[in-house]
């Protein structure tokens, strides 16, 4: 079972205490920067695998969901004055309801052609809200400054708060995880996963399953999309709406370790430092030369660790023993 | 006590393209019996099994469950209901180990966790598998696989077991083993239905046969009946079948 | 009625391009289930190969064809070689992972050596407009599908009628048969992979003279060419030339009659319903 271990429990603590206090040692802005993003894409690679690693419903799609919880939020909050938090639920039920919608007729989709019927949704998306008047088109949508505080969801004299926010929120998407991995919903996941016949046999309601894995897997994306919006303070169809970002999200759970709850943060931990320095420090002619080692070097990574990260380091562990 | 058969299946009927996989099949099953379903290759066995639990579509006929009509009804739900199958090659979950595998058919009928895991725990005693509790699933051999499949159906806790050729490929000790397995099911209060090309289980389990061919039924009887009866032996002349692999 | 006539001929010509991409990504998934993220990107060098030909040496694109062909076909045996084969035995996730790295790394590697920016090709060979009552059919367009329509079918007949060709099907019908019956299907799939980047390479050709000419012109290719290798059911060579046209048409009806910007959601949305009541496809049709 991909649960936690006693021994990986441990060392959670300590990073996660090591996490904690970072931010207040480390002064540097980007850094901050770039542990957030982190964090973020995290998240999205922990609620990728909720259907992707433990259902094998692989989603290529997943910035949908992200950019509806922007969406709905920063709209919510321009055109109505409603609280982001509020916006933070709305987005992530406009998400899970748009997923099963869109799930349920896929729903005997398997492997690529889910795939790409999850790419086709997400393309879907980002084209109508290119278009789309009443949420700005192309133009997008700018958050409108208030007043720094909790429950304004927005602070300006430093980073520290989006920070603690979205590490209580990696963990909030962490817990979800592992209580998923480890209950009825899990086993019925993974039976789905080997197969939908032996599932069914099993008494499982294959298309149900499917449906919440997809919904809890896009309202936690969609809660990383609000964040975001409330973070950067602009959003439009170009930042959130694109097809990279959704490759970024398997990328960083295949990496890191598809199937296991930690895997992810792993993938998140490399792959999102990796881009953002290398783009600070290589990208900066727009040569984009930076992409090309981020490209490079996730080829090689998918060609002698297929098992991800997380899982040449469980390999590793396990033959020490 | 009940007079209505377990299961009813009346003039049952399923094409697939021009080909007739089964034609008006009809029998019954009493509660308590070891019913077996023996008929040469292609003579639409597992055909049956699929219809009845819910993988085919029935173009004609009914299938009736202590009297309720579930044809044509999902999979899960018959599942649910109590019919289990299994399958001819045995299915199980490969990432899993045992335990984990007997403890998904038991979340059926059971949330909690700790619930399950004693579930499971039990049934793997009943089968004889508990040694073998934490191995992978994939690293079992093929009687324990099939065995396995059996715990994960018990783990569901059925009134109905349907067991698709659950001796195939088993070696004579292991063929001892799994008769006894079925009738330790039997007595533990479950009904059995099997499809069966081993014809010595064939004839030390079954209160009754159905004999299948071509799609059709066409005989039904006590197993020393059955198997003398000149159109069975004609249903099987020229079909070379094992009985036993050694 | 016209306009709808001439909508309806654009679609088809586009649609028979679509087609010849799709069919290299369709062969290379039958033969080894690979879905080629790069696919775009390989669209993209066979572009800038004719681009180059062009502006250096003066060569029309039709011309570069066969070059492009060779070219690309080299480039896929290489690229399967040194780096797809090593991820065949894998999970299938980092299969998908290794193609995606290799399209990143291919646009972004382009644009550093020619620049994002936008090129086009200007004069060509051929040039002009038939008018056939009233609807105009662009001669180069015409061309380009014409030259679309006759690599498929040299590819149709390549697999029915050469040994390779047998072989290539015989592997993507039943990989284990193939094997037994003493098939090196090591060398088939770099070979179909070789194919599939030639096919793509001459689509490149042709469509040069068409579209704009950058670095990052892949990735809307690619998604398109998904969409239709899945409609037209993976692995099906018919159902991927047949989907390219019905996606060239529904593309451009959909943008004539509703709104062009809407043009790639229309078809996406196509796939959407179709995949719906139909999962495999147009396969079996």
């Amino acid at each position: 079972m991909q649960g936690i271990s006693s021994k990986q429990m441990a060392l959670g603590g300590v990073a996660l205490a090591l996490l904690i206090i970072f931010p207040l040692l480390v002064d540097s802005s980007f850094g901050q920067h770039v542990m957030i993003l982190t964090f973020m894409f995290a998240m999205c690679g922990v609620a990728w695998n909720v259907m992707g690693g433990y259902a094998a419903m692989f989603s290529f799609g997943q910035v949908a969901f992200f950019g509806i919880g922007a969406y709905a939020s920063s709209f919510l909050l321009l055109t109505f004055n409603i609280s982001p938090w509020i916006g933070l639920v709305a987005g992530g039920l406009i998400s899970a309801l748009l997923a099963a919608g869109i799930g349920y007729p896929c729903s005997n989709l398997r492997g690529h052609y889910f795939a790409i019927a999850t790419i086709a949704f997400a393309e879907i998306i980002r084209i109508v809200f290119n278009n789309w008047k009443l949420m700005g088109a192309a133009e997008g949508i700018t958050i409108p400054m208030l007043k720094e505080s909790l429950a304004n969801f927005m602070f300006h004299s430093s980073k520290l708060p989006y920070y603690y926010i979205m590490l209580a929120f990696l963990l909030v998407s962490i817990a979800v995880c592992y209580w998923v991995s480890t209950s009825k919903m899990g086993y019925y996941f993974r039976a789905i996963k080997e197969s939908h016949e032996i599932a069914k046999v099993l008494g499982v309601d294959v298309v149900r399953y499917r449906l919440y894995a997809i919904m809890i897997s896009a309202f936690l994306t969609s809660m990383a999309g609000t964040f975001y919006a409330q973070y950067i303070l602009y959003i439009d169809p170009e930042s959130v709406m694109i097809m990279p970002i959704s490759v970024q999200i398997v990328l960083v759970a295949m990496l890191g370790g598809a199937n296991t709850v930690l895997g992810p943060v792993i993938g998140a931990a490399v792959l999102i430092p990796l881009s953002e320095y290398s783009r600070a420090w290589l990208g900066y002619k727009g040569t984009g030369v930076d992409m090309i080692v981020y490209g490079t070097l996730i080829t090689i990574i998918a060609m002698y660790q297929p098992e991800g990260v997380w899982g040449s380091i469980t390999n590793l562990m396990r033959r020490r023993k | 006590m009940n007079d209505l058969p377990i299961l009813d299946v009346q003039g049952v009927s399923k094409y697939f393209g021009g080909l007739q996989a089964n034609e008006d099949v009809s029998f019954h099953v009493n509660k308590g019996e070891i019913v077996s379903i023996i008929g040469p290759n292609g003579a639409g066995k597992s055909t049956l099994f699929s219809c009845v639990t819910g993988f085919h579509r029935l173009d004609k006929g009914r299938v009736l469950f202590k009297g309720q009509d579930i044809s044509n009804w999902k999979p899960h739900s018959i599942g649910k209901l109590g019919v289990v199958r299994t399958f001819q090659i045995a299915q199980v979950i490969s990432d899993m180990t045992v335990l984990e595998n007997v403890m998904t058919g038991a979340f059926l009928r059971h949330t909690n966790v700790p619930d399950v895991r004693r579930k499971a725990e039990k049934v793997l005693t009943f089968t004889g598998l508990f040694e073998k509790r934490e191995s992978n699933a994939t690293a079992l051999s093929i009687s324990d696989k099939k065995r396995l499949e059996v715990s994960m159906a018990l783990a569901m806790e059925p009134e109905l077991l349907m067991l698709d050729e659950s001796m195939a490929g088993l070696t004579v000790v292991e063929l001892r083993e799994m008769i006894e397995l079925i009738r330790k099911v039997r007595e533990s209060g479950i009904t059995v239905v099997v499809v069966e090309h081993v014809m010595e289980a064939v004839m030390e389990l079954s209160d009754r046969v159905v004999v299948l061919n071509s799609g059709r039924k066409i005989v039904e009887g006590p197993p020393k009946e059955v198997v003398a009866n000149p159109e069975v032996i004609r249903a099987y002349l020229g079909e070379r079948y094992n009985a036993v692999r050694q | 009625m016209e306009q709808l006539a001439q909508q309806l001929v654009n679609g088809i010509l586009i649609g028979l391009v679509y087609s010849l991409l799709a069919i290299g990504l369709t062969l290379i998934w039958g033969v080894m289930n690979v879905l080629n993220f790069a696919h775009g990107e390989f669209l993209m060098i066979g572009m800038f190969i004719s681009y180059w030909l062009y502006s250096l040496a003066g060569i029309d694109p039709l011309l570069s064809i066969p070059l492009n062909a060779v070219a690309l076909f080299l480039f896929g045996m290489f690229i399967y070689r040194f780096v797809i084969s090593k991820v065949m035995k894998g999970p299938a996730l980092a299969q998908l992972v290794v193609t995606f790295g290799i399209s990143i790394f291919l646009a972004n590697f382009a644009a550093l050596i020619w620049t994002p920016n936008f090129r086009s090709i200007e004069h060509t060979l051929l040039s002009g407009t038939w008018d056939i009552s009233g609807v105009k059919l662009s001669i180069p367009k015409f061309v380009t599908s014409i030259g679309s329509v006759l690599t498929s079918l040299g590819v149709f007949w390549f697999l029915r009628n050469t040994r390779i060709g047998k072989a290539i099907l015989a592997v993507e019908m039943d990989r284990e048969a193939a094997v037994i019956m003493g098939i090196n299907t090591e060398r088939i799939n770099s070979l179909s992979f070789g194919i599939g980047s030639a096919l793509v390479g001459v689509a490149g050709a042709l469509l040069a003279t068409n579209y704009y000419i950058y670095p990052f012109v892949g990735g809307s290719f690619s998604l398109v060419c998904f969409c239709i290798v899945a409609l037209g059911g993976f692995g099906s060579i018919e159902g991927a030339f047949i989907a390219g046209i019905l996606v060239g048409v529904v593309q451009t009806l959909g943008g004539y009659i509703f709104d062009p910007a809407y043009k790639l959601a229309i078809v996406f949305a196509m796939y959407l319903i179709t995949v719906w009541i139909r999962p495999q496809g147009l396969r079996g049709l």
